[in-house]
């Protein structure tokens, strides 16, 4: 058995569309832990937002759902929940976080058939004789600094993610996340369980330059999995603007969704 | 026919080893091309440096040639020549991008059976009724800096590149390729050669931090 912790990783957003950038956030965040010496990540999971989050140019769910599927298919240890998108409404991202972590830690002791996107996780779990396992949020910086945003998210719940669960926070060379982190009583009592990891490798991919792209017609090979560039063209998705008040892409996801605090929990 | 100049892109370097980014500048020159208007490019090849290059850490052609060649699978329209490697000793770029614009103008007005790596652009070419076709340097701003370290390049060579070629620079947004082509006499009369092309969506991949 061993003697390490046990963990998953869990990204959530939009993925509207994924793209590669996504997809080496888990590849940079499993490095880095497995590096600590300490962990044991025994798989990741991409958690689509439900359609109620209500992003203009949101892309409906099944769509996201399968451009994630196809985003991960030359993955060994990423898997695509749909749990998210099948609540009746929208989650908040603790509540998110919360059952992934009970149910993956209800199916190790159990012999109940995994969902598919636990299978991986369950059966390296079992491997390992896991007897338990956390759930980390896995993400960009500018999923740490909307943190800072007024009524955007409910303290407990910062205090809950970041000292329950944990973050593996991906950053470009350059940013300086720590110093966010020092501003911040709330994460400074918690900033053993952030992990601050360096993308030397910079790059800027961001699904809203993916779809800025696409309405212009120009190339984006290389930036997002082939597959997921033929569903685009298979279904026309991204070719018309909802609105065109231009919003930038340095404005944070969540800023531009529901409200963390309000209680649109219906679970 | 197409009254467009019909064009090959051509990247030559170590690919050491090939990267997104390399395939990156491809697709950013072709659309940049495109969007002029007054372009039609044919195809693309990504020319791999002889190993007598010897540079440091440099993998040896037979393995530098198979990952070009899985890197652009998934492409319909560039392609892995082995001419450099397989010349007897490092071609001056110039040189290489001579060897192949005659060679694809030659194939062009021949029945010969092209060599695999021109046969896309040979097609390509002959669907369009296109009488001839002209050869593209394309590359990332790093490589015209390397136009300013001295005695490294031949002035003529540089003349020739920018002027009768032409050059496809891929820059990302903060570099200043307009002031290197300001700084550099024998750049600045080509200017009008050389297209400025930004990738607004950064990438800071390179071979040497993959390696």
């Amino acid at each position: 058995m061993s003697s390490k912790l046990h963990v998953a990783l869990v990204a959530v957003g939009t993925f509207n569309p994924p793209t590669n950038a996504h997809l080496r956030i888990f590849e940079l965040a499993k490095d880095h832990l497995h590096k600590l010496g300490s962990f044991s990540v025994l798989g990741g999971i991409i958690s689509p937002v439900h359609d109620a989050y209500g992003k203009k140019d949101l892309a409906p769910a099944v769509h996201r759902l399968e451009m994630c599927q196809r985003s991960v298919s030359s993955s060994s240890w990423i898997s695509v929940s749909d749990w998210e998108v099948t609540r009746p409404g929208w989650s908040r991202t603790r509540t998110t976080l919360n059952f992934y972590e009970s149910y993956l830690n209800s199916l190790l002791s159990s012999n109940e058939i995994p969902p598919m996107w636990a299978s991986h996780i369950v059966g390296s779990a079992k491997e390992e004789e896991a007897e338990k396992l956390n759930v980390k949020l896995v993400c960009g910086a500018d999923l740490l600094e909307s943190f800072a945003i007024p009524n955007l998210w409910l303290d407990e719940d910062i205090d809950h993610i970041v000292g329950h669960h944990g973050m593996v926070v991906i950053s470009r060379a350059g940013s300086c996340p720590e110093k966010f982190i020092y501003d911040s009583d709330a994460l400074t009592q918690n900033k053993n369980n952030i992990f601050l990891v360096t993308e030397w490798i910079t790059n800027e991919i961001s699904s809203t330059k993916i779809r800025r792209a696409l309405q212009r017609k120009e190339s984006v090979k290389y930036l997002i999995q082939d597959s997921v560039i033929d569903y685009v063209n298979e279904n026309r998705l991204y070719v018309v603007r909802s609105f065109r008040n231009g919003q930038s892409s340095s404005v944070p996801i969540i800023q531009l969704g529901i409200s963390q605090s309000t209680s649109m929990d219906k679970i | 026919m197409s009254s467009k100049p019909h064009v090959a892109l051509v990247a030559v370097g170590a690919f050491n080893p090939p990267t997104n980014a390399h395939l990156k500048i491809f697709e950013l020159a072709k659309d940049h091309l495109h969007k002029l208007g007054s372009f039609s490019v044919l195809g693309g090849i990504i020319s791999p440096v002889h190993d007598a290059y010897g540079k440091k850490d440099l993998a040896p052609a037979v393995h530098r040639l198979e990952m070009c060649q899985r890197s652009v699978s998934s492409s319909s329209w560039i392609s892995v020549s082995d001419w450099e490697v397989t010349r007897p000793g490092w071609s001056r770029t110039r040189a290489t991008l001579n060897s192949y614009e005659s060679c694809l103008n030659s194939l062009l007005s021949s029945n010969e059976i092209p060599p695999m790596w021109a046969s896309h652009i040979v097609c390509s070419t002959k669907e369009e009724e296109a009488e001839k076709l002209n050869v593209k340097l394309v590359c990332g701003a790093d490589l015209l800096e390397y136009f300013a370290i001295p005695n490294l390049w031949l002035d003529e060579d540089i003349d020739h590149i920018a002027g009768h070629h032409e050059m496809v620079v891929i820059s990302r947004a903060g570099y200043c390729p307009e002031k290197f082509i300001y700084d550099l006499d024998a750049l600045t009369p080509n200017k009008n050669n050389v297209f400025l092309v930004n990738e607004w969506i950064t990438n800071e991949i390179s071979s040497t931090k993959i390696r």
